[in-house]
């Protein structure tokens, strides 16, 4: 007689939230697919997407967001890979510190964070006063309502989310391959190039996709921040729903939107394929 | 390490590393540093440096009852879908986490993709939800929406515990007599605790921190506490808003501080 399996739980376990999310998810998001699909004069059609990809200005927003994200990725990668290398190579107490730096923000409210960076660009801000102080500049600049503003606190606001990740990945790797590496002659540069960033690929393309989705629906920041010369896509969404009672447009505009971030997503993940393929070559 | 043959090679490397570490470390810190400094000010303007320093915007805070009321709508809300995202999440764990089956791994994306898809998208599509069934947006919806968004931390951290739990122990259990409920309570539950620990926090924080999900699903009398602050902000910027923050941030450590004493916050989230 083969013994029973102690090890495993039955899948009907999953059924209540499996449930849950049939009904409250899933169901919801079908809603959203229906409403787009009603056209402005009753009747079921396409009508609201060709309004949406048909108008210049609503296809401008859609692209300026995820440009935006992809800004916003390329700054937390940049300055979140070295911070993770850094804290993975010292261990001890200087790993702590950062990962502690790197958790208080990450759990500390996004509106306070956003509400910090006003603080830092804004006319009286840190920055203006420190730069006029210094006899560097004559008026403030502007910063706040600027996309560069935008960019690092959007930046500041969803770096953990690249770190976190990038600091398991790097973790994995036995330290004995970077002296391998430097035994054979290579140096720094092209250890981190040909060891290093392959082998934490798959930390930084969950990081990546993290952080892209983060900032492209980080309507908090974008809308204090960014205010309202610059209009991203969840504050067009909100405009539309909330403001103008529009809601199969938003419907569309949303399912539009998530097909968008959908296909981004991918990309990242077969880009991370790809270039594992070139790592191994 | 050993020494480098190539002085320049390191040099570079090293130097650019730490810079933009560095750099890195300032940028995550800098922030809540200033909005502390900020909410000891006398003055009524945000200026950093502040002219002078007191706790007057702390005793506004007593105040502010319209704050008092949203924190409170806050944490009911966050409680409740807390409590559900345990109860309905760590169930879902266990079926999901050590099943070699393709129905496990499709369920436990489904459960884990909240995380990924825009919540914005998602907020508004609850609302129309809701809407086409008739049921006017109240407490209750509010907390079915958070939990929907919080469950992937439950999920996620509770799965990694399982994952990490030796099969020889419930192997054991069970040949020496033990019933499969009473492994679970002695054995499996105890050693699977802090990574339900952690990843209820992670929900607690997401649900009070949420305003993708509220900014559709609250109204006049459900005020949440973020969606308040971010309404107050756009008005005017009000120091109040720095002092409360301060209370936040404060809070937020002692939080983090009591979770890594119980269960170990930072090693299950790097």
């Amino acid at each position: 007689m083969a013994l029973p399996d102690v090890t495993t739980y039955p899948l009907r376990l999953a059924s209540p939230l499996a449930l849950f999310f049939g009904a409250f998810f899933a169901a919801p998001l079908v809603a959203l697919l229906a409403l787009s699909l009603r056209g402005a004069e009753g009747g079921f059609g396409l009508s609201q997407y060709a309004a949406f990809l048909s108008d210049g200005f609503s296809l401008g927003v859609l692209l300026g967001t995820l440009w935006l994200g992809l800004k916003v990725t390329a700054a937390c990668l940049v300055l979140g890979l070295p911070l993770a290398l850094v804290a993975t190579r010292a261990g001890g107490w200087v790993r702590g510190l950062i990962i502690l730096a790197v958790l208080t923000p990450l759990l500390t409210s996004v509106v306070i964070r956003t509400f910090a960076w006003i603080v830092i660009l804004g006319r009286q801000g840190v920055i203006n006063s420190l730069l006029s102080s210094l006899g560097l500049i004559g008026t403030p600049l502007r910063m706040l309502y600027a996309e560069g503003g935008l960019v690092a606190a959007l930046a500041q606001v969803q770096m953990p989310l690249m770190v976190l990740p990038l600091m398991t990945a790097l973790s994995r790797i036995d330290p004995s391959l970077w002296d391998a590496s430097e035994a054979l002659g290579a140096g720094r540069w092209r250890t981190f190039f040909r060891v290093t960033l392959p082998l934490c690929l798959p930390g930084l393309i969950a990081g990546a996709v993290l952080t892209f989705a983060a900032a492209i629906s980080g309507f908090i920041t974008q809308s204090l921040i960014g205010g309202g010369q610059m209009l991203f896509m969840p504050g067009y969404i909100y405009q539309q729903a909330i403001a103008l009672q529009n809601w199969p447009f938003a419907a569309a505009m949303s399912v539009i939107f998530l097909v968008a971030v959908l296909a981004v997503v991918l990309a990242f993940n077969a880009l991370g394929r790809l270039a594992r393929g070139y790592a191994q070559t | 390490m050993s020494r480098s043959p190539f002085p320049l090679d390191r040099l570079s490397f090293e130097g650019l590393l730490h810079l933009l570490a560095a750099l890195a470390l300032v940028l995550l810190l800098a922030p809540t540093v200033i909005v502390l400094v900020v909410s000891f000010t006398d003055g009524l303007s945000l200026r950093f440096p502040p002219p002078g320093y007191s706790l007057r915007w702390y005793g506004e805070l007593m105040e502010a009852w319209q704050l008092h009321y949203a924190l409170k709508n806050s944490l009911t809300v966050a409680v409740l879908a807390t409590a559900l995202a345990i109860g309905l999440g760590v169930l879902a764990a266990l079926a999901v986490a050590r099943s070699p089956r393709l129905s496990a791994r499709l369920l436990d994306s489904l459960f884990l993709s909240p995380l990924i898809l825009p919540a914005l998208a998602f907020g508004l599509s609850s609302l129309m939800f809701f809407s086409l069934l008739g049921w006017p947006v109240s407490v209750a919806t509010l907390v079915v929406g958070h939990t929907v968004v919080c469950v992937p931390y439950v999920v996620r951290n509770t799965v990694a515990a399982l994952t990490q739990l030796q099969p020889a122990l419930l192997e054991g259990s069970a040949s020496l007599g033990a019933s499969r409920l009473y492994t679970f309570r002695r054995i499996t539950l105890p050693l699977i605790r802090p990574g339900i620990l952690s990843g209820g926090f992670l929900a607690f924080m997401a649900s009070f921190d949420n305003i993708p999900v509220s900014l559709f699903l609250r109204d006049a009398a459900t005020d949440m506490l973020p969606i308040r602050m971010w309404q107050d902000l756009e008005g005017r910027l009000d120091v109040t808003i720095a002092a409360l923050s301060g209370i936040l941030i404060v809070a937020t450590i002692g939080g983090i501080a009591v979770m890594e004493r119980l269960t170990g916050l930072s090693r299950r989230l790097v």
